[in-house]
């Protein structure tokens, strides 16, 4: 099974990789563009388990290490193959 | 006084601080490998060195701060053990949880470089007794992640505390309140983003750092 974390920054916390992004597409003409976050994904690949149990373990990966919970949320999708 | 540099793969300022400390100290430091479990006995004083630990792989510093040898190096630290953190070692000790807040990319994105004024915010501290009041001071600044970012209730205890202990002149960086540097509640550990340890010897363009090691040098 596969966990897909995605990690941002929280609200209120200045993104200027976002934010220049956001400029550079409306530079190209994509003026709907009003605000972009960056941020990334994470792909485990897990041994099969129950996914609830595995989302347990994600959250602890993700409190333990995958995100700076000073700056960041996180998000996790578990990915069962059927 | 027996002195310790941490090495992580990817320091690079770990010479400059060990001889920052030999100058200072008149002995060499141990220099300690991040996959010793524990510092060797007697050690008084760690600093955690500049660099790109891990490539800065995940985010700055995250990576080493999960090291086996900083577990010790935090354990020890809430004994009381001085320690500093600066550029990359700022990073590690905030991601550690050693030091509030976070360094997060710089405001315009790029990578400064430069020598940097900071204004001496306290001589009331383990790291800066030995300067002047109102001091003002050159060290030099490289890295990509020095915007220093915490909540707003944080902030405002660090700064009530006053342990906020310089200052940014021309905020290089986007940090809140122009922070550089600053102490834990327990006054012990010490993280900056600019380098003093590379401001010790006059043929490198300025000598400003040698106070802050003699500061902490001295309460050792």
């Amino acid at each position: 099974m596969k966990a897909l974390v995605y990690v941002g920054l929280k609200p209120g916390v200045l993104d200027p990789q976002g934010r220049t992004i956001a400029r550079s597409l409306n530079d190209l003409g994509f003026d709907e563009v009003e605000n972009a976050l960056q941020g990334k994904v994470i792909e485990l690949t897990l041994k099969d388990t129950d996914a609830e149990a595995a989302e347990a373990r994600v959250k602890s990966m993700c409190e333990k290490l995958l995100a700076n919970t000073v700056i960041e949320n996180y998000r996790i999708e578990i990915v069962t193959a059927d | 006084m027996q002195t310790a540099v941490i090495r992580f793969p990817a320091s690079n300022c770990d010479r400059d601080a060990a001889v920052a400390l030999e100058k200072l100290t008149g002995r060499k430091p141990l220099m300690v490998w991040h996959r010793e479990t524990e510092l060797p006995a007697g050690v008084g004083f760690v600093v955690m060195p500049g660099g790109f630990s891990y490539g800065d792989y995940l985010r700055c510093g995250a990576i080493a701060s999960r090291s086996p040898i900083v577990q010790d190096i935090k354990a020890k630290s809430e004994r009381g053990m001085a320690v500093a953190g600066f550029c990359n070692g700022f990073q590690i000790l905030t991601e550690a949880g050693m030091l509030p807040g976070a360094l997060m990319r710089n405001k315009n994105l790029k990578f400064v470089c430069r020598p940097q004024k900071l204004k001496v915010e306290t001589t009331d501290s383990r790291f800066t007794s030995k300067y002047e009041k109102n001091a003002e001071v050159i060290f030099p600044i490289a890295h990509h992640d020095g915007n220093f970012f915490a909540e707003k209730d944080v902030l405002n205890r660090i700064e009530k505390d006053g342990r906020v202990l310089f200052r940014y002149d021309d905020n290089p960086n986007g940090s809140l309140n122009d922070i550089a540097g600053i102490v834990n509640e327990g006054g012990n550990v010490f993280g900056m983003m600019p380098h003093p340890e590379r401001a010790i010897d006059p043929l490198h363009g300025g000598t400003d750092g040698i106070d802050l090691f003699k500061s902490i040098l001295e309460t050792l």
